[in-house]
């Protein structure tokens, strides 16, 4: 697509999001995954003398908190079903299955898990089906490796030991792919870089520069299409010393982090400040780009290796006074 | 003190694609349809005294994406604005509510989503009971499956039916093979990239701005419980009281845009509203024809708005949905003359 006085074609590349969702599980979620762990399911009493299982914290028609945990059987009946013939990762077959609604005996409310059957022929509201145990129970809801057709208890329940802790914590993890896609103006500013030049962008010839160059500029709404090639060179308008250690840290502290205002830029972008003493870098001071190696370069700002002064006079305040 | 009277002045909507190739934070979808309303209206975004937005982390894939949508706007002064990770319908409410009160005049409520940037029926799971639900990672397709298979299984709707709210020639719909047993193709709504804006204007604002404004007589929303097992998946009583409160028992419309996003949902929610046989249901196409997730319930209000601004009707419904199977729902009522 054309984008102000540049064609471009938009860059993208795969995104994994990945993290564990750590949460307390309180006292009636917490009682029913401890039971799982025993190979005991339990349900919860609701107001209208209803067992709904899973058991849950609080009554679907009055909101009030419930208490009344009840026992229900390992066994029940499929209430609705759907066929999955494509599963995704994380479900609990990786082989097309089945997902139940099961109405356990003794429950007057249906719970959703994996049938283990494999072809829909075999499956049919009204069937009976029983849960199958994991082997390794923690906990979770993956105590129940799935429902399977049949009748009868495919093991007796336990009785945990008297040390055996409640479950009061729950973990889950997250996995997902994402096809991430850089904006018309992200994906100039990008090639830019993969060929050592620094594009920012404007609204209008005259309007300021943003670098990046941006969707849409954050004062009017309007895309920063007119695209300009900005120096390596530029002015710290602030800057801190980074003394603590972290996680993936790369340099050993302390060094500076600064805010460049590249020459002929209108906002400063965060980069390192390196070749000089932490504590000679200041307001105004002027820096210049040190590149990687070019075999080394990507489509990344990680190309500039960091800033070291440039030696030159130190900017005045007024130039930079208002890009701070 | 009177309540104000509060309408929709104007719409627009970004094209529905399979792949934009914008970002996932919206801007180059919602640029257009900001552009779009400030030209229909003669407006400049000053006009607007507050903003709110609906759209998901989850499905952009990143944190405060809605954060960045705010460049769409220039939020230079600052502006009024709020948030809800939730379909724009319920943006649209809590602007509503805002204008109620009368710290508003105007209010530019907008929408956006880029369901191709992952797979979004493995997406949508992440709306479910995290504790026991979640985990399973029960895709929103197989979770649709579930409730349809509950209908068809208690004689409630017909495979057959399911396949008429899609429309086509219903016998080849019926030949083609199950995505998800008991779900075709044909029953469940395309992967759609989209956007959408509303603007909401008080009394003789919304007169000033617009020469048949589509008021807002009635808007409610409601909940079902969470558990899915727990309730009768055929039936949305949520609708039902959503509807009694915005309707006032009055049902008759010239038309229902209703958020459907798998057929037999349709049906459910045509009897849980009340309406009459005769009501023409979704003649922009509905979810089904194009489903821009966080924006297609605000495009119902946005399309039923349209019909009374443009005056082919004098008294339409919309519906918007939230949630798996249909968990949380809204519906608004807009006519052509002020209550």
């Amino acid at each position: 697509m054309t984008q102000g006085n540049t064609a471009v074609e938009v860059l993208s590349g795969p995104l994994r999001v990945q993290f564990d969702y750590t949460r307390s599980v309180g006292p009636i979620i917490g009682a029913f995954l401890t039971g799982l762990r025993d190979r005991r399911i339990l349900g919860v009493r609701g107001s209208d003398g209803r067992v709904l299982v899973p058991a849950q914290e609080y009554d679907p028609i009055t909101s009030a908190p419930l208490a009344e945990l009840v026992q229900v059987e390992p066994t029940g009946t499929v209430q609705s079903w759907t066929w999955v013939a494509e599963p995704l990762p994380g479900q609990p077959f990786d082989r097309p299955f089945a997902w139940a609604l099961v109405q356990l005996d003794g429950a007057d409310t249906a719970m959703l898990h994996a049938l283990d059957v494999t072809d829909p022929s075999q499956v049919r509201t009204g069937l009976r089906v029983r849960v199958r145990w994991a082997e390794e129970r923690t906990g979770t809801i993956h105590d129940i490796a799935c429902f399977e057709p049949g009748e009868g208890a495919a093991a007796p329940a336990e009785t945990s030991a008297d040390t055996a802790e409640p479950v009061t914590m729950l973990t889950t993890p997250v996995d997902m792919h994402y096809k991430h896609t850089a904006s018309p103006q992200e994906s100039a500013y990008l090639r830019g870089l993969a060929e050592g030049k620094l594009i920012g962008g404007r609204s209008e010839a005259g309007g300021r520069v943003y670098f990046p160059p941006r969707g849409a500029n954050p004062t009017d709404g309007t895309p920063t299409d007119d695209l300009v090639e900005l120096p390596d060179k530029g002015t710290v308008t602030t800057f801190c010393i980074v003394n603590v250690p972290f996680l993936g840290q790369r340099i050993k502290p302390p060094y500076v982090a600064a805010y460049v205002l590249l020459d002929g830029a209108d906002i400063p972008f965060l980069h390192l400040v390196l070749g000089c003493e932490a504590s000679e870098v200041r307001m105004g001071m002027r820096v210049e780009a040190v590149w990687k190696p070019r075999a080394e370069w990507g489509h990344a700002l990680a190309n500039i290796d960091h800033f070291r002064p440039s030696g030159e006079p130190d900017a005045p305040y007024e130039s930079y006074q208002h890009h701070l | 003190m009177s309540t104000p009277e509060i309408a929709v002045v104007g719409f627009a909507h970004a094209p529905h694609v399979p792949e934009t190739f914008g970002t996932t934070n919206g801007v180059e979808m919602l640029v257009p349809c900001f552009q779009q309303l400030y030209a229909d209206l003669g407006i400049t975004k000053t006009d607007i005294d507050f903003w709110c937005s609906g759209s998901s982390d989850y499905l952009a894939g990143r944190a405060f994406s809605f954060i960045s949508a705010v460049d769409a706007i220039g939020a230079v002064p600052p502006i009024n604005e709020s948030h809800v990770e939730m379909d724009a319908a319920w943006a649209l409410y809590e602007a509503w509510v805002k204008l109620l009160s009368g710290q508003a005049q105007t209010a530019l409520v907008y929408g956006f989503g880029k369901s191709s940037a992952g797979t979004l029926r493995q997406v949508l799971s992440r709306q479910l009971d995290p504790y026991l639900v979640g985990p399973l990672w029960p895709d929103a397709v197989s979770v649709a499956g579930l409730q349809a298979r509950a209908g068809l299984d208690a004689g409630r709707w017909t495979e057959r039916e399911m396949a008429a709210v899609a429309g086509g020639d219903i016998e080849s719909l019926l030949a083609e093979p199950y995505v998800a047993d008991p779900l075709r193709a044909h029953d469940i709504a395309p992967i759609t990239d989209g956007a959408a804006a509303i603007v909401l204007a008080v009394g003789d604002r919304a007169r000033e701005l617009c020469e048949r404004p589509a008021w807002i007589t009635g808007i409610a929303h409601n909940i079902d419980a969470q558990a899915l097992g727990g309730r009768d998946l055929t039936r949305s009583p949520s609708t039902t009281r959503a509807a009694a409160a915005a309707t006032r028992g009055e049902t008759s419309f010239d038309l229902a845009e209703l958020h459907a996003p798998f057929s037999h949902q349709q049906l459910i929610l045509a009897e849980a509203i009340g309406l009459s046989p005769e009501t023409p249901v979704n003649p922009s196409g509905g979810a089904l024809a194009g489903n821009p997730m966080f924006a297609a319930g605000l495009e119902r209000i946005g399309n039923a708005a349209t019909a009374i601004i443009s005056g082919t009707a004098d008294r339409t419904l919309a519906h918007a949905t939230s949630g798996p199977a249909l968990q949380q729902n809204l519906v608004a009522v807009l006519e052509s003359e002020a209550r």
